[in-house]
């Protein structure tokens, strides 16, 4: 059997929480940058560049890069040959509740929807388990903001709705978002599971890199043919117009009910903060 | 060529500007967002004072991060403005006349800005950190007990933002 320090999950999650507010990853910088250049509409290109010019400034001044640093959103990934003989979930939540005071986070969680009052340090943390093979635990950890994830969405269409159906949802869902999830976005789309595993599968896919393409053909055509149809909207950087509303559409999909063709999709805006980190287990 | 304005901005200026106009601004400007806004609100229904004279004013929908020791503010970029479509016009009323925030806004509100000759400007969603160092002090003025969403006095030197619904009604999306 192996072990992981508690502090060691404590200090890792603090340290992903204050690099991922203030640092953009490599792979999203070259993705706006390319679309800067691709870009034909001049107020386009003005935002683009000053969102380029943001990311540097935050990691220069060491200030976030948005002043939403959202709600702490992980998924983690447990070795099977691990024990905890502590609460893992109360360890996170430590990790969260340091990182968001000393890291100068905003604190944005509430600690019930209708008596709003807030918990001060951005705990709860959301948090997702699974299991794999070994003695390793792998943490993806995102602070998500409430603008994107407020015009996320979620239908069950029928079988019947098919693939044209889905399309005709995503589209609806960014068109109708407009600005307000501050695009260019990476969009995050479910298909298939049932109610909940759907919108899981959609949170799960604005996790995988921005360059990745999905290994299941149905899923990667629809990431292509998307990708295509929703920088055709003309919503564009912030909604003011021009070719770049996605940087890129990823589709996670699994089984579903002979009745069902359930869709989420799950928006990211382009302060697209991510982070992963693997801990190995010491023998116990 | 963007246009710099100095607060308050007088009627004449205000009712100058059209949509896709960028502009700077200068001088003082009120941060609200949503729980403040339903504070302001509750506080005219209920006959109360205001913890500022809204007429003329400028508000700005942002809860910015805690500023580090030394620095004025923390990262501070506009929040979405649909959210304020609710409480606005009650304001308007008294006679707010700029809002600064971000997206798409009801088609209702855009009759109330045509209504009172008011404008609301957008400024670009995520850029916290680069709008920060428009903002030369910060003061928290009323409802402290509610951190981020406390309502601040902002003074700001050139922060950039571009019209999106004018005095006349019309909007940039």
């Amino acid at each position: 059997m192996y072990k992981i320090d508690r502090n060691l999950i404590v200090n890792t999650i603090k340290e992903m929480i204050m690099e991922t507010t203030r640092t953009l990853g490599s792979e999203v910088i070259k993705s706006l940058e390319s679309a800067f250049g691709n870009e034909k509409n001049n107020i386009a290109k003005n935002v683009l560049s000053k969102i380029i010019e943001n990311q540097r400034i935050a990691k220069e001044e060491n200030i976030p890069l948005c002043q939403d640093t959202g709600v702490c959103v992980c998924f983690i990934e447990i070795g099977r040959n691990l024990i905890f003989d502590y609460d893992l979930t109360e360890a996170i939540n430590e990790g969260v509740s340091v990182g968001y005071t000393e890291g100068f986070l905003r604190k944005s969680v509430v600690k019930h929807p209708l008596n709003r009052i807030n918990t001060k340090d951005n705990t709860p943390a959301v948090i997702h388990y699974d299991f794999i093979p070994g003695n390793k635990m792998i943490i993806h950890l995102a602070p998500k903001g409430g603008g994107s994830e407020n015009m996320s969405t979620l239908k069950m269409l029928t079988p019947a709705d098919g693939r044209e159906g889905i399309i005709n949802f995503v589209l609806e869902t960014i068109e109708n978002a407009g600005g307000k999830p501050c695009p260019p976005l990476i969009v995050g789309i479910g298909i298939g599971g049932n109610f909940e595993h759907v919108t899981y599968l959609a949170k799960k896919a604005i996790f995988r890199p921005i360059d990745d393409n999905a290994k299941i053909d149905e899923d990667r055509l629809l990431e292509v043919e998307l990708l295509e149809r929703i920088n055709k909207l003309n919503v564009g950087p912030m909604g003011l117009g021009g070719n770049t509303t996605a940087l890129a559409v990823k589709v996670n999909s699994a089984a579903c009910h002979i009745a069902s063709l359930p869709v989420a999709v799950n928006l990211q805006c382009h302060s697209a903060r991510k982070k992963e980190v693997t801990l190995i287990g010491k023998e116990a | 060529m963007e246009k710099k304005l100095n607060t308050p901005i007088d009627d004449l200026t205000r009712e100058s500007l059209t949509i896709g106009d960028e502009v700077l601004i200068s001088g003082t400007i009120y941060t609200a967002r949503d729980a403040a806004h339903k504070n302001l609100v509750e506080a005219l229904d209920t006959s109360q004072k205001l913890p500022f004279e809204l007429e003329g004013q400028i508000v700005y929908y942002v809860g910015p991060t805690p500023a580090r020791p030394g620095k004025a503010i923390g990262s501070c970029g506009p929040t979405s403005s649909y959210r304020m479509d609710k409480f606005s016009p009650k304001l308007m009323a008294k006679g707010l006349k700029v809002m600064i925030g971000k997206g798409e806004r009801s088609n209702e509100l855009v009759a109330e800005v045509k209504k009172h000759k008011a404008v609301y400007l957008m400024a670009i969603g995520g850029i916290g950190a680069l709008l920060s160092k428009t903002v030369k002090s910060s003061e928290v003025i009323a409802y402290s007990e509610l951190g981020a969403e406390a309502i601040r006095k902002l003074t700001v030197e050139n922060f950039p933002a571009i019209v999106a619904i004018d005095s006349k009604g019309n909007t940039i999306f």
